[in-house]
């Protein structure tokens, strides 16, 4: 019961007014309580499922596998020297599950994708909040939602039947289906991202910061680079950590465009595999129980974890700045 | 010479401030392009057949309405699951909950899960409701295997997980721009705990949640990672429907223990795993097309919403 609840309905005891709240309005009021506390406990049982879950079924693997072994495998070759590899090869009669060539891919699809949402995400979000006319912000600010609305699938499937052959025709990669095109199609789904958050966070930074410079004989690009931008860094920054979390995540685009070779290079014209492909391409088809199917499971855990890291400092990032910035 | 100074700075911000506009109008023109080529290539495609026949001949030919009607009826079930759940827990979070450590620590929790990827709600679902639940019940009712495996239901309760966090996260932000002095306003005329939040803050608050929950429904209408291993299958001869009767009165209802197609599940696999992915091309951009416009006429909603929304809350 609330502070004002309380002295509520101790005043309600002795006052003339108070006696018209009878007991069927205290039982009917705690009814209604109970009814969204039950609610708000089962939504927390299934915030707390998820991690049991997950974790239950992943730990499984380090049991089977054992944590090294997700990193690399000695192999005995036919002359019986022992030879480490790092190979994802869980199907094979000597299954390998080292998860190296996976995090590469992931982070070769995602830092490229991460670094050219920045540029465009950036300048959409100084484009919004500082040089649009505001009429016109009106009708843009939601085209960039929109775009932010476009599922997942249907970026890949562009990006797989129209991106592919583009970029084949114009930079000859080594395979047509690359780490490249697959950036290229997750930057459509980050740059909403970035956008729509550094245009908050500009906007929060106070007008009279503006006219401050302004009233300094600052240009307008003198207070956007020298002003704004380093006011709202910490917002800027914590946009594009999530934009990269959005990035390690996205599943469809880079099933359909990364070409899911898992390569170990570093050369963004070749065919990779990330994580989250690896998870979506092989759990219809394992025997659940296998370790194969907990290894899938482990995969699950390192990327809930990376993201739930990622997200966590941003929040924390924006928090410090929202208390900053209550001038 | 200060003169000159000045000069050569301007050139560098106009040229800077020039280059921020191209980059923002770029991206606008790429949005274009990308939908004008969908909208080019599909709308051909797009006939009545289309929408209400039946894929015929290995799925090279013909409608595509198993699929519509698949996303249509898990969506709504989403729906179903998640919405009142997440608005109602929403509520007790921000009217009821004491601001403790233990809530903050929820709050954060669901703000993160919120970004959590969706193949991960996936492994979660096959984990839990699948093999959890469903070989449960399926031990305690001795039914063999009949909700063990993957079906409508555990893609439709996988999906409500995964858009729970998004629905309470809104919910809390329009339930938390309602002013305070309007609470005390109300608790001083002697209206009760509920009687203020039932009369005073949903009301303000209704145009915001609607517009987080049409967002959240688009987001789940639109996933495809989740329910890849969760009953969305290829091609099925028969819609996921039978017969609810009550003695000798039969009504069709949608069967959640079934298998469905799904729109966006159909272009994904047209596109990479059918026999034949150049003869169907129509077909999948006359898909993509349709998905496209369910998902875009839920956020043109929700954005006209929420325009109005913050248009009332001005005026406050």
């Amino acid at each position: 019961m609330s502070e004002q609840e309380k002295e509520f309905y101790s005043r309600s005891k002795d006052s003339k007014y108070g006696k018209r709240i009878k007991k069927f309005t205290r039982t009917k009021e705690s009814l209604i309580k109970f009814f969204f506390a039950v609610n708000g406990v089962m939504a927390l049982i299934f915030i707390i499922l998820i991690f049991i879950f997950l974790f239950k079924e992943g730990f499984k693997a380090l049991e089977h596998i054992g944590l090294l072994d997700f990193i690399s495998t000695n192999r005995i070759g036919t002359d019986g020297s022992s030879q480490t590899v790092y190979e994802w090869y869980p199907t094979s009669t000597e299954p390998r599950y080292s998860l190296i060539p996976l995090i590469l891919g992931t982070l070769l699809t995602a830092i490229p994708a991460t670094l050219i949402s920045t540029l465009f995400g950036v300048a959409a979000g100084i484009y919004l909040s500082e040089i649009a006319n505001p009429k016109w912000k009106e009708f843009l600010k939601p085209m960039i939602e929109l775009f932010a609305g476009i599922p997942t699938v249907v970026l890949g499937f562009i990006m797989l039947v129209i991106g592919a052959s583009f970029f084949n025709d114009l930079l000859h990669p080594d395979n047509r289906l690359n780490a490249f095109v697959a950036s290229i199609g997750l930057s459509f789904v980050i740059i909403p991202v970035i956008a729509s958050l550094t245009e908050d966070a500009l906007h929060s930074i106070p007008n009279d910061l503006r006219m401050a410079s302004y009233g300094l004989g600052a240009t307008k690009w003198q207070t956007i680079s020298k002003v704004i931008l380093p006011a709202a860094f910490s917002g800027v920054s914590a946009s594009i950590i999530l934009g990269f979390g959005r990035a390690i995540g996205e599943t469809m685009i880079v099933l359909m465009a990364s070409g899911n070779a898992a390569n170990i290079t570093t050369n963004i014209f070749l065919s990779v595999r990330t994580m989250t492909a690896t998870i979506a391409a092989e759990m219809g088809e394992v025997s659940q129980g296998s370790d194969h199917y907990y290894s899938l499971f482990f995969i699950g855990i390192v990327l809930f974890t990376i993201t739930f890291i990622l997200n966590l400092i941003a929040e924390l990032i924006i928090n410090k700045m929202r208390k900053k910035n209550t001038f | 010479m200060l003169a000159l100074r000045k000069k050569k700075r301007d050139f560098i911000g106009t040229s800077a401030i020039w280059l921020v506009r191209i980059l923002f109008f770029s991206l606008v023109l790429a949005l274009f392009l990308l939908l004008g080529k969908i909208v080019s290539q599909g709308i051909g495609t797009i006939s009545f057949e289309f929408i209400f026949d039946d894929p015929k001949n290995n799925m090279t030919e013909g409608g595509i309405f198993p699929a519509i009607f698949g996303t249509i009826a898990v969506t709504l079930i989403m729906i179903l699951l998640a919405v009142p759940l997440g608005v109602f827990s929403a509520i007790y979070l921000n009217e009821y909950a004491k601001d403790s450590i233990f809530s903050r620590i929820i709050r954060t929790s669901i703000n993160n899960l919120a970004g959590v990827p969706s193949i991960v709600f996936g492994l979660f679902g096959l984990g839990f409701f699948i093999l959890f639940i469903g070989r449960g019940m399926d031990d305690v009712l001795k039914t063999g295997l009949l909700f063990g495996q993957p079906a409508l239901i555990w893609a439709s309760a996988t999906l409500a997980v995964l858009v729970l966090p998004i629905v309470i996260v809104s919910t809390l932000e329009s339930l938390n721009s309602v002013p305070k002095s309007h609470r005390d306003a109300s608790y001083g005329l002697g209206a009760t705990k509920w009687q203020t939040i039932k009369n005073v803050v949903l009301p303000q608050a209704r145009p915001g949640i609607l517009t987080g929950t049409i967002l959240a429904i688009s987001r789940g209408a639109g996933e495809t990672a989740p329910i890849l291993f969760l009953g969305a299958a290829f091609f099925l001869p028969n819609l996921p429907v039978s017969d609810l009767c009550i003695g000798d009165y039969c009504i069709p209802m949608i069967n959640p223990a079934k298998q469905f197609m799904y729109l966006a599940y159909h272009i994904f696999i047209l596109a990479t795993q059918s026999s034949n992915p150049t003869k169907t091309l129509p077909i999948q951009y006359g898909s993509t097309l349709v998905l496209i416009v369910l998902t875009f006429l839920l956020n043109i909603t929700a954005i006209i919403f929420r325009y109005r929304f913050r248009k009332a809350l001005g005026r406050l």
